[in-house]
């Protein structure tokens, strides 16, 4: 521990800090524009100017580290004439444009020349003006704004991995570009919008909605994925305006990837408001009693084996259990599933589907290991920490399939499954390193589960590890990496069904009524099958529906997730449902009571404390089976790495504008920029 | 005046000859094994008491310099830079040393990457340089050939490799960091400091950058001994200089000179005098654009060594002497040179890119007659804003000059500059926001 002084209060920080940092612990606000936590230091804006015994000139505090026995100062005129200084010169070339811009009212620039600027200005020449870049659909650039922090270019080397940002010119003609005049190739391009401390890189597809002080901020998570980042959504009125991030150093940092934050406006589009009914392959709009009393009849005249129930990839716990419970003591079947595909799930421990290495786990790892995953498009976030771990640790990466430009440099392997049966039977020279390897992480993606041999596979990977002494107590190199954010709160719930195939019997058409929750990946040809959907979004699941039940979307209902690494987290309502739509764990309670004259819960806490004490003992009874299958007959199979759509892997995203117009520019990037 | 047996560079003006077997004949490359024979912390210690310092600008003591280098090699190799980015204006000593005296450059190279450990020698040269960098190459090539470099160099037992590198023409890749920033190709912009190049250096390694004269220096002291540098000159200011008179001269010239010897004998002596006669002088500008111009009545006395220029609140910097007669319009000048540096900021921080083109802009407008009289004010205030607030000593340099001009010549700039300030006039300024402040005092 270091001791200094700070405006002579004594404080001791680790080694490593910086003076910002132990000022920030003394309590002495330092203003600053280019210093940012998570990027490397430049210490180019000057603005954290502080004073410092025995050298004659000011320090740049963001950059100077720490040191035994300093005597720092914040509080005398020197500094407070450097930090006018600097902010007369930032607002030199900067416009007076406040009124119009999009960053008003949470600009650093403002705020901190509200406390640390001069009165008037002094500058009477002519404005420096530069010309507009393309960033592509989602950044809306106004560069005479810029401060040149370069905040957005280390965002976009270091975390991001691309290198795409950078400036060019020198002095006063310096520019921050694209270079080529197009979007950025990354998924975490947006959060160069948060980093932007003035307006100069602001929200194209949020631009002159509102302004911050109009909005209702609700802070909640995300859903696109299954990693369940923390997220604040911004409304006005029923309108989701925007969404970005908060700091939640265990799961997201600070970042956010684009589909998470600019998918929202999905939620004002294709929405169900009113139950509908469908009469001769036209739907009618109906009223909730209507729709319910046909459900009973129907469910009524229908043997219960004949009954399933699908759960999709963004409902959310509550409702997946009381959909549980509805089938198992309403309609008294367990015909229910929560997975779309034949996907190898060993249900019997939780470690089985979690992601146990956890996200910080990552950064600890020493050899990571792909298995038919791509975490650029499957879990952006997660995919930066691996790139955070490489640059910090140079972690080894190998992945069994080429994944394309993951952001870091891997090894990757043949694609073929034998490859994996080599490393289990110590063959190949990763076997060795696996063994020889501290924190070695082993990532499942959900296209291996998918494969065939996927029980063999998975379990023999597993005895493997354990074999090799890898479990520890502070350490699980097994990981899942699944994909939606309902994936594993299903599982924990038990929302599946491994007596039978559904997904086989619902393509052979065995069943006469087909309940879907939100599920809309279920590739069956429709017969004579009634089928009520139930959900928020008009897609594939509602297109093929007898009656359509209108639910709530994830900003518009309280809901419990448990995100891949099996953190159990809720998201809030920040806005309501529209017209006639309810929230969806009320539909499916009133649907009960409507048939047995008995509601199965009698609110919303009776629901989460049932579901909380449920997941309680669930994790209590649960033993390892043994599994061990080693003798059965493995055949090779050529691993293909399957993932939706990055821009349209769920209904939200689907419905949204804004991904239809990233997936193009992403498309047609040669036709985005500047030419001819 | 410095006896001729006391010059270091004697084929400044290139009447002997550049190839090695001239070079010998002036004393180059004979005893270098002896020297490094007698060690490192001999070599370092030498160089400390003969009380050298670099001639890059700073004024950094040399010895010191090298003894920050790691004292054992490490994981990582060491380096040693050489800075031939002459870009200062009214500076061209590098020049003739890079193409006619390589040799001395090439054995300073040698004897300091022997006394810092490395291996590797960069010498990096603004690309505008590119012939005299070839001729520099061409004595690299024989120096390589005649085993005066490459594996057991010049019989030391020490390897080292000499590189060439071009700039691109960036003034600013002539500041150590930014030199090394380019140098592994990247943008040149200046690092922070600390951590310091000795320590974290290119690539990421130890690594000592000194300025071309400083290490054509370096084997002649060692060969003559610290005692006869250090007699030269005075205390702290020892040795010889080249000198570098440009400007209002009749005769414009490089000249190796003693420290501390009168600028006044500099310019009548070596430079023919001032054109129009000594009388006819305006103002001195000691070393190179970046340092503040000393006006004529100081001229007459000052000595020319890094501590009298300091008295004199400017610097000897490189010692580019540029002479400045009063058929000059000063304050003309003064823009010119604030224009460089608005030119030539890399733009990396704040005060440095947003002040040194505001300065410029003043002083235009000053130069016409267009400024108001609180502006003269302002525009001292808007220098000391610069400096000592940037990353590098850019803000100093470009900032230094005009304080110059504001310290000696205010009276000129008022005389000239008398409108009242744009507040108080009661006319329709289009560009000012303000309007209605127009007619309020004070506002």
């Amino acid at each position: 521990m270091l001791k200094l002084k700070v405006n002579d209060i004594d404080v001791e920080v680790e080694e490593g800090l910086t003076v910002l940092q132990a000022c920030e612990k003394a309590g002495v606000e330092i203003p600053r524009f280019c210093y940012h936590e998570k990027l490397s230091i430049a210490g180019n804006c000057r603005m954290c100017l502080v004073e410092m015994e025995k050298s004659p000139k000011p320090i740049a505090s963001c950059a100077m580290p720490a040191a035994e026995g300093m005597n720092i100062k914040t509080n005398t005129s020197l500094v407070e004439k450097a930090r006018k200084g600097v902010m007369e010169f930032l607002l030199a070339n900067h416009p007076l444009d406040c009124p119009v811009c999009d960053q008003g009212g949470e600009c650093d620039l403002q705020d901190q020349s509200m406390f640390y600027g001069v009165d008037k200005s002094r500058f009477k020449e002519n404005k420096r003006a530069v010309p507009e870049k393309n960033m592509g659909p989602l950044i809306k650039t106004q560069m005479t704004r810029c401060i040149h922090c370069t905040r957005c270019v280390r965002f976009a080397t270091e975390v991001a991995g691309v290198p795409e940002l950078g400036a060019i010119g020198r002095g006063e003609d310096m520019q921050i570009t694209t270079y080529l005049e197009q979007s950025m190739q990354s998924e975490l391009s947006a959060n160069v919008v948060d980093l932007c401390p003035v307006g100069a890189l602001t929200s194209k597809p949020y631009v002159f909605e509102a302004r911050p002080w109009e909005l209702k901020k609700t802070e909640t998570i995300d859903i696109m994925d299954a990693i369940g980042s923390n997220i604040r959504v911004d409304t006005y009125d029923w309108e989701v305006k925007r969404v970005l991030p908060i700091i939640n150093e265990d799961i997201n940092e600070e970042w956010i990837s684009d589909k998470t934050r600019y998918a929202c406006d999905g939620l004002l589009h294709q929405r169900l408001d009113t139950p509908y009914i469908k009469y001769n392959g036209k739907f009618e709009k109906a009223s909730w009693q209507e729709v319910y009393k046909i459900i009973k009849s129907k469910l009524e005249n229908t043997s219960k084996e004949k009954v399933c129930g699908f759960v999709g990839d963004l409902t959310n716990m509550e409702t997946a259990y009381i959909f549980k419970e509805f089938f198992d003591r309403t309609v008294e079947t367990d015909n229910y599933e929560s997975r779309s595909d034949n996907r190898y799930i060993n249900i019997s421990k939780r470690e089985n589907y979690l992601f146990n290495s956890s996200i910080n786990g990552i950064e600890d790892a020493d050899l990571i290991l792909l298995l038919g995953a791509n975490p650029r498009y499957e879990a952006t976030i997660l995919n930066a920490r691996i790139r955070k771990s490489y640059l910090k640790n140079s972690t080894r990466i190998v992945s069994l399939n080429d994944c394309g430009d993951l952001t870091y440099p891997y090894e990757s392997l043949d694609g073929q499954t034998k490859t994996i049966k080599e490393i289990i039977d110590d063959t190949h020279k990763l076997s060795k390193e696996i063994e020889s390897a501290k924190k070695p992480m082993i990532i499942i993606g959900e296209s291996l589960l998918r494969l065939e041999n996927a029980k063999y596979l998975f379990e023999n990977l597993k005895d493997f590890l354990n074999k090799k002494n890898k479990f520890s107590e502070d350490w699980n190199p097994l990981n899942v990496l699944s994909c939606d954010a309902a994936t594993v709160g299903n599982f924990d719930l038990g929302v599946l069904n491994n007596k039978t195939n559904l997904i086989e019997d619902l393509k052979s058409n065995k069943f006469e009524i087909i309940f879907l929750i939100g599920q809309d990946d279920l590739n069956f040809d429709k017969k004579n099958e009634f089928v009520i959907y139930q959900g928020s979004h008009g897609d594939k699941g509602a297109e093929c529906a007898d009656i359509i039940l209108p639910g709530s979307a994830y900003t518009e209902q309280d809901g419990y997730y448990t995100n891949l690494e099996g953190k159990i987290q809720k998201a809030f309502k920040a806005s309501y449902p529209p017209g006639d739509a309810k929230e969806d764990w009320q539909i499916i309670n009133e649907l009960a009571e409507f048939m047995n004259n008995r509601k199965l819960f009698n609110d919303k806490e009776e629901l989460d404390s049932s579901m909380l004490n449920y997941l309680k003992l669930q994790t209590e009874k649960q033993t390892e089976k043994n599994n061990n299958n080693s003798n059965s007959d493995f055949n090779n199979e050529n691993l293909k790495i399957e993932i939706k759509d990055y821009y349209f892997s769920n209904v939200v995203a689907k419905s949204s504008k804004t991904m239809i117009e990233c997936n193009n520019a992403k498309m047609n990037l040669k036709s985005t920029g500047t030419e001819g | 005046m410095l006896k001729d047996q006391d010059r270091i560079f004697q084929n400044l003006y290139n009447d002997k000859g550049s190839d090695v077997a001239a070079s010998q004949s002036r004393g180059d490359w004979i005893k270098t094994k002896e020297i490094t024979e007698k060690g490192r912390d001999w070599i370092i210690n030498e160089i400390k008491e003969s009380q050298l310092r670099g001639r890059g600008g700073a004024g950094f003591p040399t010895g010191l310099k090298w003894s920050f280098a790691p004292k054992e090699v490490g994981s990582r190799p060491h380096y040693l830079v050489i800075n031939g980015d002459e870009s200062e204006p009214g500076t061209c000593k590098d020049r003739d040393i890079l193409r006619f005296e390589p040799h001395k450059l090439i054995e300073g190279c040698l004897i300091a990457s022997y006394a810092v450990q490395a291996h590797v020698c960069y010498i990096y040269i603004r690309g505008e340089y590119f012939v005299d960098g070839q001729k520099l190459q061409a004595a690299i090539d024989e120096a390589y050939e005649k085993k005066l470099l490459g594996k057991n160099a010049a019989g030391t037992g020490w390897d080292l490799d000499i590189y060439i590198h071009y700039g691109a023409g960036a003034y600013i890749c002539g500041e150590e960091t930014a030199l090394l920033e380019s140098l592994e190709g990247k943008k040149g912009q200046p690092r922070l400091k600390p951590p310091f190049p000795a320590l974290i250096g290119l690539y990421g390694c130890p690594t000592i950058i000194n300025n071309v004269e400083t290490i054509a220096v370096v084997p002649t002291i060692l060969r003559r001994g610290a005692k006869w540098f250090a007699s030269l000159g005075r205390e702290k200011n020892t040795g010889t200089k080249i000198f570098c008179i440009s400007g209002n001269v009749n005769n414009p010239c490089n000249v190796e000179e003693e420290m501390s010897i009168p600028l006044k004998e500099l310019i009548e002596v070596h430079a023919g005098g001032v054109i129009g006669g000594w009388d006819n002088l305006q103002a001195v500008i000691p070393g190179g654009s970046s340092m503040p111009l000393i006006p004529k009545d100081r001229c007459e006395t000052l000595k020319m060594d890094f501590d009298a220029c300091v008295e004199e609140k400017s610097g000897l910097g490189t010692a580019g002497i540029v002479v400045i007669n009063k058929d000059q319009d000063i304050i003309k000048c003064m823009a010119r040179i604030a224009r460089f540096y608005k030119h030539e900021s890399c733009g990396q921080c704040t005060p440095c890119r947003e002040g040194s083109g505001w300065m410029w802009r003043m002083l235009e407008r000053m130069a016409k007659g267009d400024a108001t009289k609180d502006e003269v004010d302002m525009l001292g205030d808007v220098t000391t804003q610069i400096a000592g607030h940037t990353i590098c000593a850019f803000g100093e340099g470009s900032s230094w000059p005009v304080q110059g001009l504001l310290r000696h010549f205010k009276k000129e700039i008022q005389e000239r500059n008398n409108l009242d300030p744009i507040v108080q006039k009661k006319n329709n300024i289009p560009y000012l926001v303000d309007q209605h402040l127009l007619d309020k005092k004070n506002a």
